[in-house]
């Protein structure tokens, strides 16, 4: 009896295919009762299907499940609630008209009526058991993005779940909140729930799991004792082989000031200002990095300074050469063919890889040539030197698909950016923009953008890089600005600051009073000003 | 509560994606479904009370069996063939332009316009080019029009090309009943074209079909070689991706739709300067419909469009054959059509998808 009653969760040689992708292979994987396990892997091993196996988005080809040690069959998401499963996806399922506690109700049985009032005192208490603040009818639009995590959090608790799992739940936040969130975790797992957490950030695994669950290739590794193990161990487990974990910053000489924003000023889709009064200056042969929380305003700032994204204020100059001569052009307001016709040759990597900088359907001749097949006159394309390009990048860069004539869509996320990244840099810009390059990519994918962007600076190219792991925008770049709800809260020297420093810039902008004690009481607040634009956090959070 | 969920079975039926098939496979289940569909077709023929075997053979003969025949089988087919070779430029950007129908009509009246009262001053060969520039012309601004509105206000083309099917239909009934009323005809109808500005027939058809053989080339050249074939591509796959490419999106959704409609309005003057000879309500005759169908299940490839706009054809003459030979009655052959469609339109579901049913899982493993 005591055996059916250790675990919380077990399953039982799980497989999941997608046509000819195996996702899951085969995979053990157990939970006992009231610990944190951390399922730890890099993109595309398997973790978010075989979790989605257990919450009921997939029905797995093969393999059992047991719940507290009874075989079950999971069909819904309703049958997963019903066994006390409750998943947090990454992407917040929440309807924004509505509040927190409307979402929380949100699909359950229940009389025809609704009483709010019990309902946010149900919400509250639950809140308070663990440690989160929330407002239960705060609305949802009016949210940081911590906060619709609490709710997400909150909604599957209500539900009376025990078995939790959390998918990715750190990648939106700040370091603060980070170890926030953990705290609610640790009082959880007191209460006796049972976690598992996905994430492949090894220094978060390390704080917060009891054990660690290993998936490589879709395939189960190894389950290890958190306390037993270290960040190599863990590293080789998920890689398969030891991994080098060091950014290299190679030393070169600053060159002249290639682009100078000035005061950029963006609206947001609701007319509330994306980017205010942001001014920098990027320099040629140094990697300038951008920290921030998610829509800190760091798509408008790259998409505006690529003609893709209006501003209502503000300039940007471009200096550079044109057949020798020195030129100096403001490009602010130019459509991205009009500044190609300026002779800018101004490289962008945006962060919708296929929805954006690539076209999913098209082969690889075909997404080459899509920002060079004005260049020669006629009617008709040339394909002819394309495809060369695309060889010669599949060669030069590993990129591992069937062949040139396969769509973009088909390849792994790694792949997909080897080929963007590989177009832009062959265009041979001076100006180089990446936004989050390195988002959903294996370690080894990331480690080889990483150099590709160090050549490029190295051959004294302006590289603009928008990142979301602190660690690596500390260690790869020259200089690193940090964004905060639109403004520039600093631009700082990565070598002298610390990440909690940078954490702090994230969620206000320079000379708002702050006491670091009171993280705990003003961040989500903090966060909210940062949207809302010059309010007042501590007013904020008296409300 | 977990007791209850033990008991619950796996699903019964699961679609599963595939990965990929191959060209021979996609093809057996196209077969399969095609004899599918004439085994359904053929319960229907029976409960008529006829012979499956025989009212098939009919609608062959009906439609290959004699020179006159075929070259009723190539009327049909032209105008559906150069439709849909008009609609796909559209539908090839995702610009859902259902408006063949009014673009057919519009182009059909203009060609009237010059064709019903300009022949008596200009000789045949410049009055047939004039027609066909402005039924070319007349189809292209009418498809202008939703394509200006989406681009500059985000109007959704669906409705607003389904919208202008109606005005010209209107407009064509108002124009028969009004101004281009015959002279002397006690009930509405537009006059005949004179017989000196007819299209010529080249082997007992009018000349559209080997314009309609040259524009499938064209088209095919103009999809797969050309920058505008590209930038179609391109803003028919991602309209962001477009924008970042530094392509004018608006100018491709008008120039494209342009195209599209003129392919259409093309169409119109055929139909009325070589096959009707004069213009009512029925010119376009549910063409700009159809070709939906035909360009759908080619794949928006033009060479694809040619051999399935016949086949359509044939099945539209074979039907009429059979209402004449069986007294089956129009409906019922229309049916017949649809039920023959519907298959090789659901067929393609399953060239996508495989389907595994309870307990079967293990042998795909």
């Amino acid at each position: 009896m005591s055996e059916t009653t250790e675990y919380a969760v077990k399953m039982h040689h799980v497989t999941k295919t997608f046509g000819k992708v195996v996702a899951n292979m085969d995979v053990d994987l157990e939970l006992k009762n009231g610990e944190i396990l951390a399922l730890l892997g890099e993109n595309g091993s398997g973790k978010t299907t075989l979790m989605n196996m257990l919450s009921g988005i997939y029905f797995p080809d093969h393999g059992e499940i047991s719940i507290h040690g009874k075989q079950v069959t999971i069909r819904s998401p309703r049958d997963a609630f019903g066994l006390g499963i409750g998943m947090i996806h990454q992407h917040f399922k929440l309807v924004d008209v509505l509040t927190a506690a409307e979402n929380i109700v949100l699909g359950l049985d229940g009389k025809a009526t609704l009483n709010r009032k019990e309902v946010n005192k149900k919400v509250a208490e639950i809140a308070s058991r663990y440690g989160f603040e929330i407002d239960p009818s705060k609305k949802i639009y009016n949210m940081a993005v911590s906060e619709k995590q609490t709710v997400e959090i909150l909604k599957v608790l209500y539900r009376g779940a025990d078995i939790l799992i959390l998918d990715e739940p750190t990648a939106v936040l700040t370091p603060q909140e980070t170890e926030k969130l953990f705290a609610v975790l640790r009082n959880m797992k007191k209460d006796g729930k049972s976690i598992i957490i996905i994430t492949h950030k090894l220094h978060e695994v390390l704080s917060i799991s009891d054990r660690v669950a290993i998936l490589r290739k879709g395939e189960y590794i190894g389950a290890v004792e958190t306390d037993k193990t270290n960040q190599a161990e863990l590293t080789e487990m998920m890689v398969g082989r030891p991994v080098s974990l060091e950014i290299e910053r190679p030393q070169q000489e600053r060159g002249i000031e290639r682009l100078q924003v000035i005061d950029l000023t963006c609206l947001n889709g609701e007319g509330v200002k994306a980017l205010d009064n942001v001014s920098f200056s990027a320099y040629g042969g140094e990697i300038l990095g951008v920290a921030g929380i998610a829509g800190s305003g760091q798509k408008e700032l790259c998409e505006a300074i690529a003609g893709l994204y209006p501003a209502i204020g503000g300039s940007v100059l471009y200096a550079g050469e044109l057949n020798g001569e020195p030129i100096k052009e403001r490009i602010l307001g130019l459509k991205p063919d009009e500044i190609v016709k300026k002779g800018i040759s101004m490289a962008f990597v945006p962060e919708d890889r296929l929805g954006m900088g690539l076209v999913a359907g098209m082969d690889m001749t075909d997404n080459v040539m899509l920002r060079s097949y004005k260049d020669k006159k006629g009617l008709f394309v040339d394909r002819k030197t394309p495809r060369e390009v695309a060889e010669q990048l599949i060669e030069e860069l590993e990129i591992v698909t069937p062949g040139v004539d396969t769509p973009v869509g088909r390849l792994s996320g790694g792949n997909v950016q080897k080929v963007l990244l590989g177009r832009e840099i062959a265009l041979s810009p001076s100006v180089l923009i990446v936004a989050y390059p390195v988002r959903g990519l294996d370690i080894n994918s990331s480690y080889r953008i990483y150099d590709l962007l160090n050549e490029q600076k190295k051959k004294g190219v302006a590289v603009i890089f928008i990142g979301e792991d602190l660690d690596v925008l500390i260690e790869l770049s020259d200089r690193l600005m940090v964004l905060c709800g639109g403004k520039v809260s600093g631009i700082v020297d990565p070598r002298t600051v610390t990440k909690e420093d940078i954490g702090l810039m994230m969620i206000h902008v320079e000379d708002e009073q702050i006491s670091p004690e009171g993280g705990n009481e003003i961040n989500g607040a903090g966060q909210d000003a940062g949207e809302k634009k010059d309010e007042n956090p501590k007013e904020e959070a008296g409300v | 509560m977990s007791s209850k969920q033990t008991q619950v079975k796996e699903p019964l039926i699961r679609m599963v994606k595939r990965g990929s098939i191959s060209q021979q496979k996609a093809w057996g289940i196209r077969a399969a479904a095609f004899l599918l569909s004439l085994v359904t077709g053929g319960l229907l023929i029976l409960v008529l009370g006829h012979n499956p075997l025989s009212v098939y053979k009919a609608m062959v003969i009906g439609a290959w069996g004699s020179r006159t025949v075929i070259h009723e089988t190539v009327k049909l087919a032209v105008p559906l063939l150069i439709t849909a070779i008009g609609i796909s430029f559209a539908f090839k950007m995702k610009f859902w332009n259902i408006g063949a129908e009014g673009q057919i009509l519009v182009g059909a009246v203009a060609a009237g316009a010059f064709g019903l009262f300009t022949a008596h001053i200009f000789p045949k060969i410049p009055l047939v080019i004039l027609m066909l520039l402005a039924g070319m012309a007349a189809g292209g601004l009418y498809g202008l029009l939703p394509a200006i509105c989406k681009a500059k206000w985000g109007t959704n083309e669906t409705l607003f090309t389904l919208m202008l099917n109606y005005i010209a239909l209107a407009f064509i009934k108002y124009l028969m009943n009004g101004p281009w009323k015959a002279p002397g005809s006690s009930f509405p109808k537009i006059a005949m074209l004179v017989q000196g500005a007819r299209l010529k027939k080249v082997l007992g058809v009018h000349w559209g079909w080997i314009l309609a053989l040259i524009l499938v080339v064209l088209a095919f050249i103009y999809f797969n070689k050309t920058k505008q074939g590209y930038e179609i591509a391109v803003v028919g796959q991602s309209n962001n991706t477009a924008r970042y490419a530094g392509i004018n999106v608006s100018k491709v959704f008008i120039r494209t739709m342009f195209l599209s409609g003129a392919l259409c309005g093309l169409v119109g003057m055929l139909q009325f300067a070589g096959a009707d000879y004069t213009i009512t309500e029925g010119t376009a005759g549910g063409v700009g419909f159809t070709a939906i169908t035909v360009a759908w299940l080619a794949k928006m490839n033009p060479f694809g469009m040619l051999i399935v706009s016949v086949f359509i054809a044939m099945l539209e003459r074979g039907s009429n054959t059979i209402q004449t030979n069986f007294k089956i009655p129009a409906s019922a052959s229309d049916l017949l059509i649809g039920i023959i469609l519907f298959f090789m339109l659901g067929c393609e579901f399953f060239i996508t998808y495989r389907l595994i049913f309870r307990g079967k899982e293990e042998q795909h493993a």
